[in-house]
């Protein structure tokens, strides 16, 4: 799909800069120059796909549909597929967990939106497929859908709902006035603008990111030895799936920075699996959000919240080391 | 009658760019309205939005979620 680029960055660099094919500054840029542009159009592809469907499926249906519905413990499962369509901004996480548990949703379901929502989003969807291809793509998305579901279900089988912040529990008791949620009445064509705007908006907001996890991953293309980590870090070892994921819980990095440096990290030797749930625990869990967290939850909840994704993650990390 | 615009959100990069579009439509088509801006998410709950940012004109939720166009605003401010 992507030759054309390759021939494109091939040209630039090799016959017009005339750097040559095999020293590292070569290599290096031609990575750069390859990926940086690939990267851009799918961001773009992507971001404006997942535009269209959610203009289709706004926060507040799915919360409806979530509400009204009877849907015999695939409420979990529903949640986290939501989780996953719905932009992910880490500022709306708590108005969306009170609209949620205010909805009458139960806490668990809620907690899969949760967990989901930051995992799979539309930029790390797009710099998955730039960087892995489609097959390692699906196994993320899906994985992340699962692991949603299942930590969810098991957050939801503790009594969590009186470690929620006083006011949390006030507006939960006062059950406020739904409001009721008014559908745009505008057509796809009045819509269209906006989201390609917004699909812009999006690209320009993560490119200096991309730039800047390219060239670090152009960087070590270039200069890190070929199985350098198979060597110092012991790449199959079972230990290193959690010492990842552990690493990773408390680091925040745009998914668009982080993708391009993983990617590097398995080329020279780090089992996929690992590099995925590596991935998940930057993206999914992180101390910014833990903060935000903070108004709506305890910190023992927050505690227990994160330690059951971690603790999902991490699994799901050696289940992909058997599985790819 | 001068208006009361609000902007809920709790300060992601999204509600300063509404932030911005909007006090540009109120200055450029001199309107007279004042703007306030909601960042206490206790306060933000108060108007039932699960996604920010969102616009609220005289009392009104117009928009949630996104960043509005300049066109769009001006629309809904007259």
């Amino acid at each position: 799909m992507f030759d054309w680029l390759q021939h494109f960055a091939d040209w630039l660099i090799y016959s017009v800069f005339g750097i040559g094919t095999e020293t590292h500054l070569g290599i290096a840029l031609n990575f750069f120059v390859y990926d940086t542009i690939k990267i851009l159009i799918l961001l773009f592809v992507i971001v404006f796909i997942m535009g269209i469907v959610n203009t289709y499926f706004p926060i507040e249906r799915l919360k409806n549909y979530l509400n009204r519905k009877k849907l015999y413990g695939l409420e979990y499962f529903f949640s986290s597929i939501f989780g996953a369509i719905t932009p992910f901004c880490s500022c709306s996480s708590v108005p969306l967990f009170i609209g949620f548990v205010q909805g009458g949703i139960p806490l668990g379901v809620t907690f899969s939106f949760l967990i989901t929502s930051p995992l799979v989003n539309e930029v790390a969807v797009a710099m998955f497929i730039g960087m892995f291809g489609l097959k390692a793509t699906l196994i993320y998305v899906i994985s992340g859908i699962l692991l949603g579901t299942i930590g969810g279900w098991l957050l939801g089988k503790f009594n969590l709902e009186p470690l929620l912040s006083d006011w949390v529990k006030q507006i939960l008791d006062n059950n406020m006035q739904q409001a009721e949620f008014q559908e745009e009445k505008r057509t796809f064509y009045q819509r269209l603008p906006e989201i390609t705007n917004s699909a812009w908006d999006i690209v320009k907001g993560v490119l200096l990111y991309v730039i800047i996890g390219i060239s670090i991953g152009a960087a070590m293309h270039g200069y890190v030895p070929e199985n350098f980590f198979n060597d110092y870090l012991g790449g199959g070892e079972w230990w290193t799936v959690p010492l990842a994921v552990i690493i990773a819980v408390p680091m925040y990095a745009n998914a668009a920075g982080i993708v391009p440096v993983i990617e590097v990290f398995v080329a020279k030797g780090v089992p996929l699996g690992t590099a995925i749930a590596f991935m998940m625990a930057t993206v999914g869990l992180s101390i910014p959000e833990a903060t935000l967290l903070k108004k709506v939850m305890s910190l023992k909840l927050i505690a227990i919240f994160f330690g059951v994704v971690t603790l999902c993650i991490i699994l799901s990390g050696f289940v992909f080391n058997i599985l790819l | 009658m001068s208006k009361v615009i609000k902007i809920l959100g709790t300060g992601c990069p999204k509600c300063k760019s509404m932030t911005s579009v909007v006090s540009d439509v109120v200055s450029e088509n001199n309107i007279e309205a004042t703007i306030e801006k909601v960042e206490d998410i206790m306060e933000i709950m108060k108007f039932n939005v699960m996604s920010t940012p969102a616009l609220v004109i005289d009392d009104v939720i117009t928009i949630k979620g996104r960043v509005p166009s300049k066109a769009e605003v001006l629309a809904l401010l007259n």
